[in-house]
């Protein structure tokens, strides 16, 4: 069979037969770096289409059809639109933190790529503190919406940057405890120990009705750390004009907008290996010729079906819903969504214990 | 002590809401001081679209000023040249054949369907939900598509004019008018299910922006967003003009005084203009469109005054004749002008996001503020 874990092994034979275990050990970071690269960048060009048809869906009308065949080339025509403009500094701006904030935002993005199994044995960094590792990283989004916003010298950019801190500080919480769910029914913070557990049915199928509570918490509360609709307070168009990135323009403006749906995938991907199984296939309890014939289907093509299925609801949730204000925003955190994961919590421990999952 | 540019002496931030700015839909320019995300003040800057059109008309003759008036509310354009053949009707005691003042009204009911449409559609982008706006411009399409047949344009249109109309209807007009009513019907469920049911909307506008009944008079407010707080200023129904006296219609009123009472006036609004054309369309009378009235029009020395119902409001059109072929001086009382003028009161102590909510609901149109 055609494996992942195949060809990796198979190229890490080669090199080290053909060059010394040093040399071949910087090799593989490159072409790991490259992969990751290349993911990245054909990942963003995809979301950005996929939204824009969504939403075209949605609004009853076309979308993008016009650049290349049925349009899909017109994500690569904006990239290189906004390669050839100009990135402005504004005079006030401080300019080496402006100028140093989209990179952040990159740079999160791809550290947050590693532990995350893309398929079968396709996983470039098996971290046993995965889980952890994954809610440290992504805190570090806000520095660069904070840099940015300040770093800008422009009072709407600060207030999205204001608000943005508020807000994703406030749902990192109600995020890691619904993500704690999982951890305490698997017991391993490892994502592969977490999508292994998952061979006999998914998590939120065995956790009862503590993993459907924390599925439903953890997806809001990813959609407002990724500031999408309706929780992008820190963009707020027709309030902010564009919050923390209104001074930004061109390729700098594009990292930003890459980072954001980059994000997306990425709490889409944790979502789906948490609670839908990563790249296990679905499967039903005694079936044996139903559960025979899902094990054909690749185990990427799982993994990316159940992702850009989360991708889709978050989209479906920004072309529908009008926007929330501040202090509503903050009030459901505090006041609904964190004591609920709290005691949610507490009931899937009692379960884990008790060992009344499946 | 430097003391840090745009902010006041309390450490309040002061911001530039516009000239250029995607919520006030045009180039109004809003100085707000904000205390972190509270507003306490908002003050209106105007005038950077003013295109004098009161000093425009008083070179132009009777026949001509109404052609200026399409640009003031442009969403309203065929209610405006409505106002301006209204009084001079009046000043030449010009009685308006039937057919014409039929024709009117649902002209006028139409503007202003498309023009709540458009509102509603703009309103729910004001508050981050873009596609309500699509499903408004559906149905907007096809009003438009109905002026276009019958005079021409479909934004700036030109058609009624005083003595009657500019020329008879598109023989197409009565039978485009009834699909759209009945495509009309068939979707404006979905309006409330998109937006007026979803639980976060009416959080956003419920108990936000409140003018009372007495503010909304003093302010001089007057249209659906006067009718939010329960005053009774429906022109059509308190001055009849045309043939809205001889129509069935509801003067839609709600009392909370909050942001979802002038959106639900809005709405229901439509439902009412809709059963107004219902009534009409399939009676409009047969004969003359246009009264016979002399080549050159001058109305008699004294002053006149009309009011009509925009879709903003109240739309008050003064003239001082001095028995020229052109006025001596007009003046039109503008809706938004006085609800604007509102603002400040209804929005101090809330919240900035707030701030679009409430100018989405007052349904400003610049043009129309600064004339």
């Amino acid at each position: 069979m055609w494996s992942f874990s195949n060809i990796s092994s198979s190229i890490h034979h080669w090199l080290n037969e053909s060059f010394s275990p040093t040399w071949a050990m910087i090799i593989e970071m490159v072409i790991a770096g490259v992969c990751i690269i290349g993911l990245f960048a054909t990942l963003g060009l995809v979301l950005v289409l996929m939204e824009r048809r969504v939403a075209a869906w949605m609004q009853i009308r076309l979308g993008p059809n016009r650049v290349g065949p049925k349009g899909l080339l017109q994500s690569a025509a904006d990239t290189l639109k906004l390669l050839v403009k100009e990135g402005l500094t504004p005079n006030g701006a401080d300019k080496f933190l402006f100028n140093f904030a989209p990179f952040i935002a990159m740079m999160v993005a791809m550290l947050l790529m590693a532990p995350i199994a893309f398929a079968k044995d396709f996983q470039l960094w098996d971290l046993n503190i995965g889980v952890l590792y994954i809610s440290a990283v992504s805190s570090i989004m806000v520095i660069s919406i904070l840099m940015a916003g300040w770093a800008s010298n422009n009072k709407y950019s600060l207030m999205g940057a204001m608000r943005s801190g508020a807000q994703i500080v406030s749902y990192e919480l109600s995020a890691g405890f619904s993500i704690l769910t999982i951890v305490v029914f698997t017991g391993s913070l490892n994502f592969n120990e977490i999508i292994l557990s998952q061979t006999n049915g998914w998590w939120i199928f065995k956790g009862h009705l503590p993993a459907i509570i924390s599925f439903v918490i953890f997806i809001i509360a990813v959609t407002a750390e990724t500031n999408r609709a309706p929780f992008d307070l820190a963009e707020a168009e027709s309030e902010l004009t564009a919050g923390f990135h209104t001074e930004y323009s061109g390729m700098k403006f594009a990292l930003f907008f890459l980072a954001e749906y980059i994000n997306v995938f990425i709490v889409c991907a944790i979502g789906a290996t948490l609670f839908l199984g990563g790249w296990m296939p679905f499967q039903i309890g005694n079936w044996q010729a139903f559960n025979h014939a899902m094990d054909y289907i690749p185990s990427s093509i799982w993994f990316f079906g159940k992702t850009f299925f989360l991708i889709f609801l978050i989209m479906w949730f920004r072309w529908t819903f009008p926007r929330l204000r501040i202090d509503q925003l903050l009030n459901l955190e505090w006041k609904y969504l964190l004591p609920i994961s709290m005691l949610n919590l507490l009931l899937a421990t009692a379960l884990a214990i008790l060992g009344w999952h499946f | 002590m430097t003391e840090e540019i745009g902010t006041t002496a309390d450490g309040d931030l002061i911001i530039n809401v516009g000239p250029q700015h995607p919520a006030t839909h045009g180039v109004l320019h809003l100085v707000i001081t904000l205390n972190g995300e509270t507003i306490k003040k908002v003050e209106p800057h105007l005038g950077y679209i003013h295109r004098s059109i009161e000093k425009m008309c008083e070179s132009l003759t009777y026949r001509q000023f109404s052609y200026v008036t399409s640009r003031m509310d442009y969403l309203s354009s065929h209610i405006n040249n409505h106002a301006c053949a209204l009084i001079v009707e009046k000043g030449l005691q010009v009685e308006v054949p039937a057919r014409a003042k039929y024709v009117r009204v649902i002209l006028d009911e139409l503007t202003r369907i498309a023009s709540h449409e458009l509102w509603w559609g703009a309103m729910a982008m004001d508050l981050g939900a873009f596609t309500p706006f699509f499903h408004a411009f559906r149905e907007r399409e096809s009003i438009n598509d109905i002026m276009e047949e019958t005079c021409g344009a479909r934004l700036t249109m030109n058609y009624i004019v005083p003595g009657g109309l500019m020329q008879d209807i598109h023989p197409n007009f009565q039978k485009r008018v009834k699909d759209f009513i009945s495509l009309y019907k068939s979707k404006i469920d979905e309006y409330d299910e998109l937006v007026t049911g979803n639980i976060i909307f009416q959080n956003r506008m419920k108990g936000v922006g409140f003018i009372s009944a007495e503010d909304a008079i003093s302010f001089g407010m007057s249209g659906p967003a006067a009718r939010g707080s329960g005053v009774n200023c429906d022109i059509r129904k308190l001055y009849p003009y045309g043939i809205y006296n001889q129509v069935q219609f509801d003067q839609v009123l709600e009392t909370a005084g909050d942001s979802f009472a002038r959106y639900m006036v809005r709405i229901r609004e439509m439902k009412q203009s809709v059963s107004i054309i219902e009534q009409l369309i399939d009676n409009i009378p047969e004969g003359e469109f246009l009264a016979k009235t002399k080549v050159v029009l001058k109305l008699p020395k004294g002053e006149f005054y009309t009011r009509v119902e925009t879709a903003r409001g109240e739309l008050g059109v003064y003239i001082v004749s001095e028995g020229a072929t052109t006025p001596y001086r007009i003046k039109f009382r503008s809706p938004g002008f006085s609800n604007l003028s509102a603002l400040d009161t209804m929005a101090r102590g809330s919240k900035l996001g707030d701030l679009v909510a409430m100018m989405g609901t007052l349904d400003l149109v610049i043009p129309d503020i600064d004339r």
